[in-house]
This record gives structure tokens, C-alpha cells and sequence, in this order.
């Protein structure tokens, strides 16, 4: 399922090393001559051996230089044995609670990760009718309804790791710390449409009303 | 025994010698000008792919980030390109018969790889990290142009070491705000010299102008 890259440089690599031609000062002069022509003409340092990262490579059998995980591996980094942070369930069930304190810093992460992910079918404000939803993707459902607000948390991280209805899963594009980051923000879309000016705090009051809170 | 030269060959002969300083000197001229010329660096020469995917059209018109697609370019050297399965969470359903996008289906039914060509082909004795530049402020815009505009891709600038020089030796001349990295339209709101300098300051960017920097 991944992609390969041809090598761009080695279609043109033998054209102008051939020996010159010509003898003596002609020689020369041809030479000379084509000497702008020879630019860029050796590349075996700039193509080495060595794979890199999407090469194609001729001694796999599908081709890639990139290999599989083999299975059972764990790859630097990767939190194991925390299954609240990394399956959203705690002894099976939907976690209802955070596996780490919800900051304004995780907040503001799960606002971006949501506006890269999420936004494009969900939309900004996470009523579900983002640009491929109106391009022609079926629509998800809005995250203000009664279903959605009553929803665990584990719940929008379980969607998010392994998908629902037409939605594929995430698993492999967005971290778990920062899956959660995104359900974090969702959790305060999801007030945001549904607040009041007492959750405004009093001193920011003025900026939508307009008067000083009593 | 009569001359063989006549005497205006004096003046040829120094004509020629003279002459020759300006035709070596072309030659290494136009020798060094093809060699930053896109013949050689393929700077903005567009590159046919198997598959017409159009950045114009997903960025600009859809307005799909960046790191949809690129999803490893803040954690990883390479920016990564996207897997099938990314272009078919939308192309499942839609432009599900297109004939455009027969080969994405095909490498996703039978888990072949679809072969692109590499527009952005660094020297292999160079160490290039996206993480880093991400993450002290170089925007995408800054290397790859506006990515936003192109229907077909092309390399936007030369990617030849003099060109990484200009923003290595000077970085307050290049670097925004990192939330701003992504922003395909990001223009400094006040002086770059001034913002420059003072993200330098904030995010401790160096000037790395050592070999062993990018060559290991």
C-alpha cells in the first residue's frame, strides 16, 4: 500500500559520458565545446547504493525498500502496556475518563490535529458538513447531538483508531496522545455550541455583550 | 628562404592568445551556469507521474493541510508520501470510477505500490531532516514554493548547496512562526529582519554552516 519512487537520474546518466571525440586541438576544442554539456554527468555518489526512505529496490519481491513492521515488533518509543492511552478502553470498556490531564496545551494541540484530520469532512465547527462531505463524502454526524455529547471520551478514540461506517481508521496517521488531544477539543466544540454567558468567565463577558458582568 | 608568416600574423597570434582568456573563461561560465540551470537541477521543470494527482487541487481548492497526506514531516527526516489507503478514505467514495484513479485502486486491491517519480531528489551524501526545519520555523512555502498553485508537481528551487547556504548562513532572513509553518499564504505581518531575529533568539536556531551538518 505504499508508494516507490522511480530514479529520476538514471534515465540520463550515460548520454554524455562517452569519450570524446576529435584529436589534437580540435580535439580540444570540441572538448571544450561540449564541457558545459558534461555537467551533472556522474552520479554514482549522489545515487549510492544504500536504500532510502520510498526507494525502489530490485532485491525485495514486492519492490520496496521500505519493509513491513515485522509483527510482534515495537518500535522505539511506542507506549505498551497502558491500554487506556492506547486503546481507549479501561478492562474492556470505553474509557470515560482522560489517560492525562487535559492542559490549554493539549487543547490547543487537539485543535490543530483536528483541523488537519478532522476538519476536511467534519468541519471547523464539527457539524459535519466540511468540504469533501460537500464534494460528496456521505455526511458524519454532528457532534452536538444528544448521542454524540453523552458519549465516553474512549468512545471518539475508539472511532478514531479503528473507524466507523464509511470513515476509515486513523490509527496509523494520528498518535494516541494525539487522538486523545483531538477528543479533548471535540469535548469542547461539543460546549462551545451549547454554552451559556455563565460559563464566560466574568471578566471576558464585556468582549460578546458589550457590559461589564454584575 | 621566404617567411612563412607574414607579418600580420603577429597581430593574429596575439589576437588568439589574448582571445583565449575570454573563450576558457566562457567555457567555465557557461559551464557553471548549465550546472545551475534546471537541465541539471530540474528546478521547475514539471514531472510527469502515473497518476495526475493535482496539489492545486486538494490544497487550494479543498483545502486539505499539509500533514493529511505528509503525516510523519514534524517527527521524521522524510515528510512521508501518503499510502493508498490515505488517497481511498476519501476516493472510496468519491470519484470512485474515475479512470484517473484506476491505478490507486488497483495498488489498493492488490497491495502494489504505485510507482511516483521523485520530484525532490537530494544527493544521497546529504542528511536533509524535515522534523528539524518544521520545527524551527521553516515553512513549506520556503523550499517547495507554493505547492498550492501547482496542478502537476515541480521543484520550486534549485536544491543545490549554495541554495541551502543562503538560509543556513542567514536564518532570520527565512524563518516564521512555527504556527504559521503550514500556512500556505503566510506573509511576516512586520519586518522579517526584526521577526527574524527575534525567533531566532526564541527557538535558538543556529547558523550550521559545518560540513558535517548534512554531509556524514
Amino acid at each position: 500500500m505504499s508508494a516507490f519512487f522511480r530514479n529520476p537520474r538514471a534515465a540520463r546518466r550515460s548520454p554524455w559520458a562517452v569519450g570524446l571525440g576529435g584529436k589534437g586541438l580540435g580535439g580540444l576544442a570540441t572538448a571544450l565545446a561540449l564541457l558545459p554539456l558534461s555537467a551533472g554527468c556522474r552520479q554514482d555518489m549522489h545515487d549510492q547504493p544504500k536504500l532510502q526512505p520510498y526507494e525502489a529496490s530490485a532485491f525485495f519481491e514486492d519492490g520496496r525498500a521500505v519493509r513491513p513492521r515485522v509483527p510482534g515488533t515495537v518500535r522505539r518509543g511506542a507506549v505498551i502496556g497502558d491500554d487506556h492511552l492506547t486503546t481507549g478502553r479501561v478492562d474492556g470498556e470505553l474509557a470515560t475518563t482522560f489517560p492525562f490531564e487535559v492542559t490549554a496545551g493539549v487543547l490547543a494541540r487537539g485543535q490543530e490535529q483536528f483541523g488537519v484530520y478532522c476538519s476536511p469532512c467534519h468541519d471547523h465547527a464539527g457539524t459535519g458538513q466540511g468540504m469533501i462531505v460537500q464534494r460528496g463524502l456521505k455526511q458524519p454526524s454532528s457532534f452536538h447531538v444528544e448521542r454524540l455529547r453523552e458519549a465516553a471520551p474512549g468512545y471518539f478514540f475508539d472511532v478514531i483508531t479503528n473507524g466507523f461506517g464509511a470513515m476509515y481508521d486513523y490509527s496509523d496517521r494520528i498518535a494516541p496522545e494525539d487522538r486523545w488531544a483531538i477528543v479533548a477539543y471535540v469535548r469542547a466544540l461539543q460546549l462551545s455550541q451549547n454554552a451559556t454567558l455563565e460559563d464566560v468567565p466574568a471578566a471576558q463577558r464585556v468582549a460578546l455583550t458589550g457590559e461589564a458582568g454584575q | 628562404m621566404t617567411q612563412i608568416f607574414h607579418p600580420s600574423f603577429n597581430t593574429i597570434s596575439k589576437v588568439t592568445i589574448f582571445g583565449a582568456v575570454f573563450f576558457l573563461g566562457g567555457g567555465l561560465w557557461l559551464t557553471a551556469e548549465v550546472n545551475r540551470s534546471g537541465y541539471v537541477t530540474n528546478e521547475g521543470v514539471v514531472r510527469e507521474q502515473p497518476v495526475h494527482f493535482s496539489h492545486k487541487h486538494h490544497v487550494q481548492g479543498l483545502g486539505i493541510d499539509c500533514r493529511y497526506c505528509h503525516t510523519s514531516v514534524e517527527v521524521s527526516s522524510s515528510a512521508g508520501m501518503p499510502s493508498t489507503k490515505t488517497c481511498m478514505t476519501c476516493h472510496s467514495l468519491v470519484w470512485t470510477n474515475a479512470e484517473l484513479l484506476e491505478l490507486v485502486r488497483d495498488s489498493y486491491r492488490t497491495d502494489d505500490s504505485i510507482e511516483w517519480t521523485r520530484v525532490h531528489d537530494l544527493p544521497d551524501y546529504a542528511y536533509f531532516d524535515h522534523s528539524i526545519h518544521v520545527k524551527k520555523g521553516v515553512g513549506c512555502t520556503t523550499c517547495h514554493g507554493q505547492v498550492d498553485g501547482m496542478p502537476l508537481m515541480w521543484q520550486e528551487n534549485s536544491l543545490q548547496m549554495e541554495w541551502c547556504l543562503e538560509c543556513h548562513r542567514e536564518p532570520e532572513l527565512f524563518v516564521r512562526p512555527r504556527e504559521h509553518v503550514f500556512d500556505m499564504d503566510w506573509q511576516p505581518a512586520e519586518e522579517q529582519a526584526a521577526l527574524g531575529a527575534r525567533l531566532v533568539e526564541e527557538y535558538d536556531i543556529q547558523s550550521l554552516t559545518n560540513c558535517s551538518t548534512c554531509h556524514r
